[in-house]
């Protein structure tokens, strides 16, 4: 079902924006709303303002004992000339002048003269507190009107008569309406969480005589509901511990009737009195009632002409939205224009929407006293403004709006001159849709217990202010066992929203002859009951025991948004904690007859119960009923803080990331190529790398390897090979030189990479692919064609055999090792560099490496290879390249290395004694000629000399020598090792450690790579 | 290419980029980590099946108090579904994620084969955009495969009767399943940070126990101090902080802001750490 007038107003982007404002008004809001709830809260500070507010001690009416009694008013007027509407500014009760001090300066900003004062009986203000009581209370505000009057900056409809609006909240609040009840110069009222009759107030009675238009219409039958006693309590202790600071002398006549002196407080010793006796026995004496309603603006509120705006609260357990449905009722009676906000706050809870209600406040305000507008003329808000819980958690509620408040009499039937039946902008609203619920469960029976304990926990006032049913079902507190019935309907099948006081038709049967029971509306949902409002509706009525009795029962009047599928269970209690609760004990049965109507029948329009009898009947708008049944709330979503710092912050690292990218294109395209290069394989030019721990691990390094060559690097551990090695290929950033290959620099992932192949520091595979997978993997990971891979070559050089076909994980060393190998040789690139090619190779690998490195070199490619074995190196490298300490020390053609024209090595015969040998090497030395006589092994020794060879063997065999063989060449083991003990004795200190050590055990050290 | 022009012999053609989705998948698929982890994914719903039919489906429900998504979660596939999604998404798939993520990059550096994959070359960001690629997407089949198969499974299981959520609320199979595939891509995405992490810890460390684990502890510390109300408002941006916000999508009227909000502060965190690992792996000297 839909409403089409219905439509959200108060967006959610706009109320974000107004978040800042909202929370610097909440607090004098709720200063202003809930100064009840909060009894013992410090006034509001007032910040220093730049007009300063006049403080007044303004004479009034004495006391009923003659006291004489002056208030503590404030005035905050307009200097700037020119007169000015006025606004009284009443506080709640508890409070004084300076809990609305806030709002006094936001109208003394919008051009209002306003008028705040400490009510009687509060703060620095004289007299007893009579409750709103026309003869004080209101006489008073009077009287600070006709000050106001008096004033040169305020505006005058009338001599005597100021333009003025009264607002106020709760305490305040009935003040305004009996304020302007009985005083006709009020030209605007707002009265929010206010009573309409105090008597209803604090004895509720939820059973109808017969059914109202308004939503929350109440028409209770007349025995008085039972006793709001923990409101009441507040009320009164929040007087008492007020203190009676200027109270004038204590009544005796208080202290002759029974109420001890002090424990009033500053309250009226009757009104005292009346209290404390009803405390005690829990009903109300006729006396009572009557003064509670002499103190309530339904005694007068047919006589108030100034348009009125209601706001009432749903969080209130205080005050019901029964309260502001029957003074709207009044007033439209009477023909006087009045709106109607439901906020989801109240006495109980503060509202989501204080920065809206108080702008449709001040509107209002504006709207019929500062502009004087015409009391026909269209009013400035929405009739009906209510909000709806919202769907999102933490979020405020959603608010909608009619035109009208429903049902209410249309204005013409009582108004004036002015009437405003042509008036298109306030049309009469009829009634909202009623809908009717079945009942799926249809009574039960319960007990009160002796002494009214256990009590049920429905309405406990800040329960759910403090989140606590919000988040918790409180349904274990409410439903106690054997103390309640509960009565569930069918689940809807549509979303609806029931906007105002569902009602259900009960019968009763008791064994006491009154019957007292608490109805709570419950939302039950995947089998969870939750509360949506902490409130209940009081049932007490006269009863034949043991004979049924019909009740129609109004449930609190709320918003309730009913999603698809969930149900309502009617909660019916024995007791209830904040009411006072019989003390006899009591059975109850309850029976809710099966409603004949299956649920696709019709309701019956503005029924509140079908013909018949029984069900639940819900009467509801169908804001959520709409084709699509979507929340508008959800779809106007707009950006919020969190939204915009999260944006911002990924802005900023994009817009980093750009940069920097940026940068890095900007750099590597400063790049140089050497043309000059193209032809040389690889060119290593001034390599220098610092490790991050300071160990330098190469320095200055030069070399290059041409087309053709096989290229050996040499040196013991930590020379700085492997080092040099991963810097040719990207590997690692050397801290500056720079690497060539074929004239192109090589950086990390360099594209002229393609054109190398390698083997470094042991081969990496995938484990769990097999040697041929690894080897296609890895081509598939170049990114280059298949059929450039020369994968055939590659598998011959690798010799695997079947175990190609074999996960890598269960290879030997020396498999991976030439599968490694055979990987480096993919696709056959122009330089090829091995780390210690032959690193768990057995011999008759190592030679078959040797010719297939050797052949590779010899089409032209260029080899690199790294090995600790200088024989293997001897044997298969053309050229090589020594390394020490991070330095090259020698490098050139191995041939040239080798050969030396000075150098003769003598293999001598076997089996010599070592000393004749040495002392023979020792006058070898001595002969002319031979500059260095070395022992190299027990029969080799290496004689340098001036002399030709022949001359140098002739001499050898003249001291004796038994010479065998005579060799030009010396090792490249030799030629290392010597060049390296001179590397290090030139290294220095640095070296130093080392140089002492024999040249045996520096080729262990070699040796052991 | 022109560069090898002058190179007559050379015959090398590049038909794709380097190190392709295909070639990395490759690589990956056929991991054991990776069967393992979808062999998981496969047993989780039928595991949960067999868990529920041990005890009395109608005991273990709390009466009164909560109803949550494992006491609907026998009603049928609908439901079954989410609360496989709701008891997954906890743990399982966070740590799937930072498996998928994190650890193929140290994978391939403690294999050794890292340096072999910078030399063949692929550039460094290449690499990290391809494994990234990579375990982002079999994160993704993860979460999909482990969501339809729920279906599957709760469906032969339990029937085909459609969503009743926590709120009572009914979906119909068309809106659910709708609702159901705009969940697992916001549970998607607020993984992602926790995959980001586990990228950044992997380039920066070649132990793949230390990616996955650090990004898990990351993760386990964070959600220790989302609890935390004095951190109020700024564990809003605490990856995870929304993680459960998709709940609130399965739902008649969906709510979107803290979706919004999860998605947004995934993007960020993402990004960061994305982005620090990109910096961190293109500086970095490989030594592995």
């Amino acid at each position: 079902m839909t409403v089409s007038r219905v439509r959200p107003i108060g967006g959610y982007a706009a109320h974000r924006a107004s978040r800042r404002v909202a929370r610097v008004v909440r607090v004098a809001g709720l200063a202003a709303l809930l100064t009840v709830g909060s009894l013992v809260a410090a006034p509001t500070a007032v910040s220093a303002a730049e007009q300063p507010a006049e403080s007044l001690t303004v004479p009034v009416g004495a006391e009923p004992d003659r006291t004489k009694v002056t208030l503590d008013a404030s005035v905050y007027g307009q200097p700037g000339g020119g007169r000015h509407p006025v606004v009284l500014l009443a506080h709640g009760f508890g409070g004084t002048k300076d809990s609305v001090a806030l709002q006094a300066r936001e109208l003394q900003n919008r051009g209002y003269v306003v008028v705040t004062w400490t009510a009687r009986g509060f703060g620095d203000s004289g007299g007893r507190i009579h409750l709103d009581d026309p003869n004080y209370e209101v006489a008073d505000a009077k009287a600070l009107l006709g000050l106001a009057a008096k004033r040169p900056d305020v505006q005058l409809d009338s001599p005597g008569d100021p333009r003025a609006g009264v607002m106020g909240a709760s305490y305040g609040g009935a003040l305004a309406l009996l304020l302007a009840g009985t005083d006709p110069r009020i030209d605007g009222v707002v009265a929010a969480m206010t009573w309409n009759d105090l008597s209803q107030a604090f004895f509720p009675q939820a059973v109808l005589t017969g059914p109202l238009p308004t939503p929350a219409g109440r028409a209770s039958i007349a025995t008085p509901g039972p006793f709001k006693q923990d409101w009441a309590s507040a009320f009164f202790m929040g007087a008492v511990s007020a203190g009676p600071a200027s109270a004038g002398p204590t009544s005796s006549a208080a202290a002759r009737k029974g109420a001890p002196a002090g424990a009033c407080g500053r309250f009226d010793p009757t009104i005292c009195r009346l209290f404390v006796e009803t405390a005690q026995t829990g009903v109300p004496s006729d006396r009572l009632l009557t003064l509670l309603r002499a103190h309530s603006p339904a005694a007068v509120v047919d006589h108030v002409t100034a348009p009125t705006l209601l706001i009432q609260g749903m969080a209130d357990s205080l005050f019901g939205l029964d309260q502001s449905d029957a003074t709207a009722r009044g007033l439209a009676a009477a023909g006087t224009p009045v709106a109607v906000r439901w906020s989801d706050g109240g006495h109980d809870a503060p509202s989501s929407r204080e920065q809206e209600e108080q702008d449709a406040s001040f509107g209002w305000l504006d709207h019929w006293v500062k502009a004087g507008s015409d009391p026909g003329s269209a009013l400035p808000t929405p009739g009906f403004v209510y909000a709806t819980a919202s769907a999102k958690r933490n979020q405020p509620a959603d608010l909608w709006s009619l035109p009208a408040y429903p049902g209410l009499a249309p204005a013409s039937a009582t108004a004036g001159a002015s009437s405003p039946t042509t008036d298109p902008a306030q049309p009469a609203q009829p009634a909202l849709p009623a809908r009717s619920l079945p009942l799926a469960s249809h009574g039960g029976a319960a007990l009160r217990p002796p002494g009214g304990q256990p009590a049920a926990m429905v309405a406990v006032p800040g329960l759910s202010a403090s989140g606590v049913s919000g988040s918790l079902s409180t349904y274990r507190l409410a439903a106690l066992p054997g103390q309640s019935v509960a009565l569930n309907t069918d689940p809807v099948r549509e979303p609806i929203t029931v906007v105002g006081s569902p009602t259900i038709r009960l019968s009763v049967t008791s064994n006491r002859p009154v019957v007292t029971l608490f109805a709570s509306l419950w939302r039950v949902a995947g089998g969870q009951a939750t509360l949506p409002h902490a409130l209940v509706a009081p049932i007490r009525v006269p009863v034949t025991p043991g004979r049924p009795t019909p009740v129609t029962v109004s449930l609190p009047a709320a918003t309730y948004p009913m999603p698809a599928g969930s149900s309502w269970r009617v909660l019916l209690t024995s007791t209830e904690t904040s009411f006072t609760n019989d003390r006899t004990p009591a059975g109850v049965s309850v029976e809710a007859p099966p409603g004949p109507h299956g649920p696709g029948a019709p309701p019956p329009p503005r029924a509140r119960a079908p013909p018949g009898g029984g069900g639940g009947v819900a009467r509801g708008s169908g804001r959520a009923g709409g084709p699509d049944g979507t929340p508008i709330a959800g779809a106007t979503r707009g950006v919020d803080t969190e939204d915009t710092i999260a944006l911002t912050a990924i802005a900023v690292l994009l817009l980093a990331w750009l940069g920097t990218a940026l940068v890095r294109r900007r750099r590597r395209t400063h790049e140089p190529t050497r043309p000059d290069l193209a032809e040389v394989p690889l060119v290593v030019e001034h390599l220098v790398k610092t490790y991050s721990d300071g160990h330098r691990a190469v320095d200055d390094v030069s070399w290059r390897a041409e087309k053709g060559q096989v290229v050996g690097l040499l040196g013991p551990n930590g020379a700085g090979k492997t080092t040099t090695m991963r810097m040719v290929m990207g590997l690692i950033r050397p801290d500056s030189g720079t690497v060539h290959v074929l004239g192109r620099p090589v950086t990390a992932g360099s594209s002229v990479l393609r054109r190398v192949g390698a083997l470094i520091e042991g081969p990496g595979f995938l484990p769990h692919l097999t040697g041929r997978e690894n080897l296609e993997a890895y081509w598939a990971a170049t990114g280059m064609d298949p059929a450039g891979a020369h994968l055939a070559e590659a598998i011959d050089v690798a010799a695997l055999g079947g175990a190609l076909e074999r996960p890598v994980k269960s290879y030997s060393h020396g498999m991976k090792q030439r599968l490694g190998i055979a990987q480096a040789m993919l696709g056959l690139p122009e330089l090829l560099v091995l780390d210690e090619p032959t690193n768990g190779l057995d011999p008759p690998q190592i030679a078959a490496m040797r010719p297939i490195l050797r052949r590779y070199a010899e089409t032209g490619r260029t080899v690199v290879i790294s090995s600790h074995l200088l024989a293997e190196v001897e044997l298969t490298c053309t050229d090589v390249v020594v390394m020490h300490a991070g330095r090259v020390v020698t490098a050139g053609r191995v041939a040239d290395l080798l050969d030396s024209a000075d150098t003769t090595v003598l293999d001598l015969a076997e089996g010599l004694d070592r000393a004749d040998v040495a002392g023979l090497c020792a006058e070898l030395g001595r002969r002319t000629g031979i500059t260095e006589v070395r022992i190299d092994t027990e029969t080799r020794l290496v004689v340098v000399a001036d002399l030709a060879r022949d001359a140098v063997v002739r001499t050898a065999v003249d001291v004796g020598l038994p010479v065998v063989g005579v060799s030009s060449r010396r090792h490249l083991e030799e030629v290392f090792l010597g060049v390296i003990d001179s590397a290090a004795a030139a290294n220095g200190s640095s070296q130093g450690a080392d140089s002492g050590a024999s040249l045996i055990e520096r080729l262990r050290q070699v040796r052991s790579r | 290419m022109s560069t090898q022009a002058g190179t007559a012999a050379y015959d090398l053609r590049q038909v794709c980029r380097p190190l392709s989705f295909r070639a990395e998948w490759r690589r990956q698929w056929g991991r054991r980590r990776t069967r393992v982890a979808f062999a998981l994914v496969v047993a989780l719903p039928i595991i949960l099946v067999v868990a529920f039919a041990f005890g009395d489906s109608s005991s273990g429900r709390r009466a009164g108090t909560t109803a949550r998504f494992i006491d609907l979660a026998q009603t049928g596939s609908a439901n079954f579904t989410l609360f496989t999604l709701f008891v997954s998404s906890q743990l399982l798939l966070i740590l799937l994620a930072a498996l998928f993520c994190g650890d193929s990059v140290p994978a391939e550096a403690s294999w050794a084969s890292l340096r072999y994959l910078l030399i063949a070359p692929v550039r460094r960001a290449r690499l990290l955009t391809s494994k990234l690629a990579v375990g982002l997407t079999l994160t993704a089949l993860a979460t999909v495969v482990l969501v339809a198969w729920a279906l599957l499974v709760g469906g032969v299981a339990y029937g085909w009767a459609p969503l009743t959520n926590p709120l009572g609320e009914d979906l119909g199979w068309s809106t659910y399943l709708a609702r159901l595939a705009v969940a697992v891509a916001y549970i998607y995405v607020t993984m992602l940070p926790i995959a980001a992490i586990a990228f950044w810890i992997g380039v920066r460390s070649d132990a793949p126990l230390a990616s996955v684990g650090g990004a898990v502890l990351t993760s386990i510390v964070l959600s220790i101090l989302d609890q935390i109300d004095a951190l109020d408002p700024w564990r809003n941006a605490f990856p995870g902080h929304y993680a459960n916000a998709w709940q609130e999508l399965i739902a008649p009227s969906p709510v979107w802001d803290d979706v919004v909000h999860g998605v947004l502060w995934a993007l960020v965190w993402t990004i960061l750490f994305v982005q620090l690992g990109y910096r961190r792996f293109r500086r970095a000297d490989i030594l592995s």
